[in-house]
């Protein structure tokens, strides 16, 4: 196949899994326990690694704005600064990367495992759809665990900006607090969550839809696994952009 | 159109048939000139064959002639690129995944390398279609240590899969077939790797279901000891419920197990296995002695 032909097939095939899931949630059985126990993997398992990530985030942010702010003598807007570039575009990109790279290639490879061990026809033949059973759920996890996931990574990124101005720079927490609340308008804040929402769809959808394709026993469970990483990440890349441009139109009136 | 118009008449009669002298006369299984390729390479070349109500078909044939690739198709988890096969009378090629649930609903497999899902425990694999029904939890823990009897594996109930041999993990797996007492048993070399006690047990619970259970099944084997064992016993019950498995002598001849044997695509021999061990194909002699 040429690769625009296999591109157009890959979209065909991922919106078809889309749709098929969607359709799965209309008729019972619904998995509610699959879809908390996947919460708790994706979610709950992601919180030290995202938060982590968050806090370093907010501070190297400070590090390098820090002294530019001081050279125009602007170090009370720090807080304004860490907070929009974090709400905006770092806590949901970089959440949703390293979501996309640990849960990401958890879910292919479990899904590709079953494929090559025939867990997967054995669960046909049992009488279950695998969508309705495996990736339904795991649609569901993504879509509410990486909005909650982005929060906290904001909310450390933020905490991690103002412990840095405070111990290396000396600005006072209350300056830094007061330019975080006058620096973030709603529409940030609903951006920063339509955002998370796209990202976790791409990647739930992406590694399922990799995992289920799985062909070529081990080795090709390993193939899968990089290619929905790298899938993933890149349509994540692309689609802020995308989603970025679309949200600064909608909220022109109240950007600066 | 007059074809069309045929099949049409054809399956309207079995359908009274159906009606009129029970389900007996519509063939479990039926295979009508099944064509399969993947990518250029012909798998199924017009492959046709029934199986009836209670009858086991033993599948012999080298390896990649075809045989998994047929039981997968029986449960319409491949479709074919021509042809029609039938469950019950029903045509399943066309069928949408909601009904082919209910044509899975009848049918038990047992997969070449046991297939039990990792993640879940024995009893979980075994309870698993009666889970997805939302059975009864203490009819379900009835059912599963029932059919853990059945294979001899009561120790093994709180292991994971992990933890259990090749042979374990297949009789696992043939208690999850089991589960639910299905019409149609589907055995894809539930024997390979197993010692001959617990191959013979295997055999024994084939003929069992065949005779006892009115079971259909396909049994695909590498091993000539099933086929003399499947093709040429039966099993009694005695007045104390106690079942017996008996050899056929030379005047009785088991009607309900037929042998099929596959190659490149094509069915080359299909009958009773003495026909089988009298043919001088020599293909099939080889096959047959190893040499
Ligand atoms: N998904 C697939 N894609 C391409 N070719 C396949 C696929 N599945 C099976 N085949 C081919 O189909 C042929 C038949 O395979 P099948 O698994 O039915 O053989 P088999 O008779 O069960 O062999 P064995 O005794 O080794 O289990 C093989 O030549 C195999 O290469
Ligand atoms: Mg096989």
């Amino acid at each position: 196949m040429n690769p625009i032909k296999k591109f157009l097939f890959e979209v065909q095939a991922i919106t078809n899994l889309l749709w098929r899931s969607i359709k799965g949630l209309s008729k019972s059985p619904r998995y509610f326990k699959e879809i908390v126990t996947q919460i708790d993997q994706i979610g709950v398992g992601s919180i030290g690694i995202v938060v982590l990530n968050g806090f370093f985030t907010g501070g190297v942010l400070i590090l390098q704005a820090y002294p530019t702010l001081e050279y125009y003598g602007a170090q009370s807007n720090a807080g304004q600064g860490v907070a929009t570039s974090l709400i905006r575009e770092l806590g949901p990109v970089l959440t949703a990367l390293m979501v996309a790279g640990r849960v990401g290639s958890a879910i292919s490879a479990e899904l590709g495992s079953m494929v090559v061990s025939q867990q997967i026809d054995a669960m046909r033949a049992l009488g279950t759809s695998p969508v309705r059973k495996l990736v339904t759920p795991r649609i569901i996890a993504l879509i509410v665990a990486l909005p909650l996931l982005t929060i906290s990574a904001d909310m450390f990124g933020l905490i991690g900006g103002g412990l840095v101005a405070k111990q290396l720079h000396g600005l006072d927490p209350k300056v830094y607090i007061q330019s975080v609340r006058a620096g973030v308008q709603i529409s940030d804040l609903i951006g920063g969550l339509i955002k998370p929402l796209t990202f976790g769809l791409i990647i739930a959808l992406v590694s399922c839809y990799k995992g289920l394709s799985t062909t070529g026993g081990t080795v090709g469970v390993g193939r899968s696994t990089t290619n929905a990483v790298v899938l993933a990440s890149i349509n994540i890349i692309i689609a802020d952009f995308f989603l970025s441009k679309i949200l600064q139109s909608l909220f022109k009136s109240t950007m600066f | 159109m007059m074809l069309e118009s045929a099949i049409d008449h054809e399956q309207a009669f079995s359908r009274i048939n159906a009606e009129r002298f029970g389900k007996r006369v519509v063939p479990a299984i039926e295979f009508r000139d099944v064509e399969l390729a993947f990518d250029e390479q012909v798998i199924l070349d017009k492959i046709s064959f029934t199986i009836r109500r209670g009858e086991t078909k033993i599948a012999l044939g080298g390896s990649g002639s075809g045989k998994s690739t047929i039981i997968r198709l029986v449960l319409g988890l491949i479709k074919p690129d021509a042809g029609q096969i039938l469950i019950d009378g029903e045509d399943i090629c066309e069928f949408d995944d909601q009904e082919l649930m209910r044509i899975r609903k009848k049918i038990g497999m047992v997969f070449q390398e046991g297939a039990l899902f990792d993640s879940l425990s024995v009893y979980e694999n075994v309870a698993y279609r009666l889970h997805e029904e939302n059975v009864d939890e203490d009819e379900i823990e009835h059912e599963v240590v029932r059919m853990l009897q059945f294979v001899d594996l009561e120790d093994a109930i709180d292991k994971m899969p992990a933890e259990l041999s090749g042979g374990m993990r297949r009789r696992v797996g043939i208690a999850r077939a089991l589960v639910g007492n299905p019409d149609i048993v589907l055995f894809d070399e539930p024997t390979a790797g197993l010692d001959p006690p617990t191959a013979r047990t295997i055999c024994e619970l084939a003929i069992k279901l065949r005779d006892l259970e009115d079971v259909s099944s396909i049994f695909v084997t590498h091993e000539m000891n099933n086929l003399d064992w499947i093709a040429s016993e039966y099993s009694v019950l005695d007045s104390q419920g106690n079942v017996h498995f008996v050899t056929e002598g030379d005047k009785l001849c088991l009607i309900n197990t037929e042998v099929m044997m596959l190659r490149r695509g094509h069915i080359i021999f299909s009958g009773k296995d003495e026909q089988l061990r009298q043919t001088d194909d020599p293909y099939i002699a080889r096959f047959l002695r190893g040499k």
